[in-house]
């Protein structure tokens, strides 16, 4: 290849997106998608390091933890795994409108996403309120008062270690809430994208790569519902 | 990547997975309600790591992936295990190593 | 392939006119073409100036250290500044020199190079790897331009949560900034080296470099996304009071032990795996031969990265942890000594009827040899549990860590540097200034490191600003050979620089070696190559025939 000209002429080599230091579209693909796990397993370690942080002081603080998760609402907690598995349908729906060159199709589907992650994000919102309320923010003013069931009896001092609860519950959905608005800022720019008909059967990458890490946050999701919301959740 | 399914086989697949996974999310809710005792835990992880899988495999479309991506996949999951076993091999061993007395052992003394 | 088997760089280069081919240097010119440029061969220059800043902010904190070290009593900063002296260097020789140093620099230069490939497989970032690196520099240069921190590297709770008064958030953030761009660089190596291999490279085709920086990124993505959520949960806990290990509130501090040693440990592997990828080219090249057991290396390397990740609890010996979990440690820790003996066996074994040739690299390549395994083998005597509980926090550890990180790893960067000069610059330096400096560098290095062995084991702690009047000799000595140390460092940068303007041209391959960067001109085109690759032989394919024969002449000649 004498030529160091450039490749992104449509034709010359290829597809007009196909970047210069790859030498076919499938070779791009398959970059692409490998180097996205490779960055969803630094999210797995990511957040591991507080799953590792949740597991510990479980195991450490039965109690207090079955007390502290008594006070989450199940059913705000199920309503929003719920929406969270319809979003990932829906993002998924996207793509397949993208291998089936239906170019409106893409936009309804990754509206439809955004929008249900903007209610998980709502619904978050109103659980947050909450809990400023009851005052189980930790800090300065934290109050906790057992509840029937909890009496703290083999644990002295559950008041202060619900706060380890409390804090693990902010700082991991906090983190999970964060990348969800993340994605759906980068959902919002493939709509306009997608409406400008930049995606087709050939050529649908960042719809596929912005579909893994969606579906990565769901899976964290699917993981926080029931270590957080379900363990105080039968009578003991 | 091929499409290894048609269009309509595929788009059948996404609807089935996303039954399950609402069905599946409903029975994690409803076993949470009962008192199983320790089996509490094991039956919510095992419903979330089956969740887990029917994303992975079938939304993230690993089971059509190269094998780079598959054991890459999998050893993030690998990896995250590894850092919570170990470590509780620690917060469990903690408690019993410190129930334990020490017999026979005397503190030294400077000089002897 | 190559034309010429030189023994000597400074031989006639090539036509004058090579170097006025079109090259990534004179492809652009104005700082523009190089702070928006997406060529890997740029962007490992352009992290060599940075880290190269880093490094000479880290001297410096040590240079004060020594300085006060010179008397036992504390007269020349107050402990706190001590303190923080320590800390600032611990953190900027960590985290912004080492561990970015070979990966970013060689590896971003030579990786695309060595497969036969146009580039990585990310480009763009590659560049914002860069930026990241830099902006989380800022933050840190903020904290120490601000009094530093306090606490240690390692930031222990509850000292770094609840108790420290010092610029704790700022660095730390510094720090978790700055790991992401390692992070894209290791993910931007697995991917290109996953899939963008020039056809007929094989895996066991590939140079040991490459399969060194595939071990390293493993362990990159792998490791450093737990250190980043462990100092988000400092900062959150001195920011937003979520207390996650405040004792207080039942909160633990060994866990934030386990969080923290668990990337640390894989961390130092991070740090050494490159450099063993650079002294296996390094003693192919100047012993012309291929590197004994080269399956051996290879997957000694793997080996490294995924045992590395099994041990990190001989940190903690002292801790608290449980006497159970020490003992898994321990053992864990001995076994992970055996992958990198076999690659000191084979290099080794490599020399051995090797033809042989002493240039700069070479020497740095032998010093390494050497270095590593004293290093090495204290860390195995650092493993068995009942020495290292007396050792645990003396200069014994601190002359450990020193031994692998400088006399192994920096050796192993400054051979690197020297050897692949003439390719990124197309010039060669003087050389009998730069085998001068590598002389120093080592006796140096050994002044300043042996003795605190001794100390350590006489049991003067580290992380002391004043110590027992017993001690003072072994510290002057340490000192003295920290100020030959200096020089051996500074000398490089300035035949360096020099030589871009005034060194003899190089021609495209000075040493007459064999790899596919050899391949190709010096300096590089933009693209790499004019003709991309077809490999049809594995690495080190060295005249074996010609050694041999020169051998045996050499014997009849008695």
């Amino acid at each position: 290849m004498a030529s160091l000209a450039d490749t992104h002429t449509p034709g010359a080599h290829g597809h007009s997106s196909l970047q210069h230091q790859f030498d076919t579209m499938e070779q791009q693909k398959e970059s692409s998608t490998l180097g996205m796990w490779v960055f969803l397993v630094t999210e797995i370690m990511f957040f591991g390091g507080l799953f590792l942080a949740y597991v510990a002081y479980r195991t450490r603080y039965p109690e207090a933890f079955a007390a502290a998760s008594h006070t989450l609402d199940v059913t705000m907690g199920a309503v929003n795994t719920a929406v969270l598995i319809c979003s990932s349908l829906t993002m998924a729906l996207a793509i397949w409108c993208a291998q089936t060159n239906r170019r409106k199709g893409i936009v309804l589907f990754l509206l439809l996403t955004i929008l249900l992650g903007a209610v998980f994000l709502g619904v978050k919102a109103v659980e947050y309120a909450d809990k400023f309320e009851h005052h189980h923010v930790p800090g300065a003013s934290f109050q906790f008062h057992t509840e029937g069931g909890h009496t703290g009896a083999e644990d002295p001092n559950l008041a202060q270690h619900t706060q380890l609860f409390f804090s693990l519950y902010f700082v991991m959905t906090g983190l999970h809430a964060t990348h969800m608005i993340i994605g759906i800022a980068i959902l919002g720019f493939l709509a306009f994208y997608a409406w400008r008909g930049r995606y087709d059967r050939e050529y649908h990458n960042p719809l596929e790569m912005t579909g893994l890490y969606w579906h990565f946050v769901d899976i964290v999701w699917i993981f926080l519902f029931p270590l957080l919301y379900l363990l105080g959740a039968h009578a003991s | 990547m091929a499409e290894h399914d048609s269009p309509e086989k595929t788009l059948r697949t996404y609807i089935l997975v996303f039954v399950a996974l609402l069905v599946l999310t409903f029975a994690t809710v409803l076993v949470a309600r009962i008192n199983f005792g320790a089996m509490n835990d094991v039956v919510a992880m095992a419903i979330a790591v089956t969740k887990a899988l029917l994303v992975i495999l079938f939304f993230m479309h690993v089971r059509h992936s190269t094998r780079a991506t598959k054991l890459t996949a999998l050893a993030g999951f690998f990896w995250l295990a590894l850092l919570i076993g170990i470590t509780m091999l620690d917060f469990k061993a903690l408690g019993k190593i410190m129930d334990v007395p020490l017999q026979g052992v005397e503190a030294p003394v400077p000089g002897k | 392939m190559n034309t010429h088997a030189a023994a000597e760089p400074l031989v006639t280069p090539g036509p004058e006119t090579a170097f006025e081919r079109p090259n990534y240097l004179n492809a652009a010119y104005g700082l523009r073409s190089w702070l928006l440029t997406r060529d890997h061969k740029r962007i490992g220059i352009l992290y060599l100036i940075s880290i190269s800043v880093f490094f000479a902010i880290g001297s410096l904190f040590a240079f004060l250290m020594r300085l006060e070290l010179l008397t036992p009593e504390g007269d020349l900063v107050q402990p706190d500044t001590y303190n923080r002296l320590f800390t600032m260097h611990g953190v900027t020789m960590v985290f912004f020199f080492l561990i970015p140093s070979i990966p970013a620099v060689l590896g971003n230069f030579l990786v695309p190079l060595m497969i036969g490939a146009r580039d990585l497989a990310f480009p763009k970032l590659n560049l914002a790897s860069w930026y990241v690196y830099n902006l989380g520099a800022i933050f840190t240069l903020w904290a120490i331009v601000n009094g530093g921190v306090d606490t240690g590297w390692t930031f222990y709770t509850p000292f770094s949560t609840s108790f420290s008064n010092t610029h704790v958030v700022s660095t730390a953030l510094g720090v978790f900034i700055t790991g992401f761009s390692s992070i894209f660089t290791g993910l931007n190596f697995i991917v290109t080296i996953h899939r963008m291999r020039a056809p007929g490279m094989t895996w066991f085709r590939l140079p040991l470099f490459i399969w060194s920086h595939y071990a390293t990124s493993v362990i990159i993505v792998l490791g450093t996304p737990v250190i980043a959520i462990t100092i988000l949960m400092v900062a959150a806990e001195r920011l937003l009071h979520l207390g996650i290990f405040d004792p207080k509130l039942g909160g633990d501090p060994i866990l934030f032990q386990h969080l923290f040693w668990f990337y640390s440990h894989p961390a130092v592997y991070i740090m050494i795996l490159p450099a063993m990828g650079v002294i296996s080219e390094l003693v192919a090249a100047f012993a012309r031969k291929p590197i004994f057991g080269y399956k051996f290396v290879a997957f000694a390397s793997m080996a490294i990265a995924v045992l590395g990740f099994l041990v990190w609890g001989h940190h903690m010996f002292v801790s608290g942890q449980s006497i159970y979990a020490g003992t898994v440690f321990s053992i864990l820790s001995m076994l992970v000594a055996i992958p990198s003996a076999v690659k000191v066996f084979n290099w080794t074994a490599t020399l051995y009827e090797g033809s042989i040739s002493y240039q700069t690299p070479m020497l740095y390549a032998l010093g390494f040899i050497g270095l590593f395994t004293l290093g090495g083998l204290t860390g195995v005597m650092l493993a068995t549990l009942g020495i290292d509980v007396h050792v645990h926090d003396t200069y014994f550890i601190v002359a450990h860590f020193h031994y692998i990180m400088v006399g192994g790893a920096i050796m192993a960067y400054l051979g690197g540097m020297h050897y692949w000069w003439p390719k990124i610059s197309g010039r060669l330096y003087p050389g009998f200034l730069s085998k001068l400096s590598a002389l120093l560098v080592f006796v140096g290095f050994n002044l300043t490191f042996f003795p605190q062995f001794i100390l350590g084991y006489l049991g003067m702690p580290r992380r002391y600003w004043a110590y027992p009047p017993e001690f003072q000799v072994l510290n002057v000595l340490s000192t003295a050979g920290a100020s030959i140390l200096g020089v051996g460092f500074a000398l490089p940068l300035f035949y360096f620089i020099w030589s871009m303007r005034y060194g003899k041209r190089s021609g495209d391959n000075p040493w007459g070696a064999v790899g596919l960067e050899w391949d190709t001109t010096s300096p590089p085109p933009t693209e790499n190559f004019y003709t991309m690759p077809v490999v049809t032989h594995g690495p080190y394919e060295y005249n074996r025939e010609e050694v041999h024969n020169r051998m045996t002449e050499e014997k009849t000649l008695g």
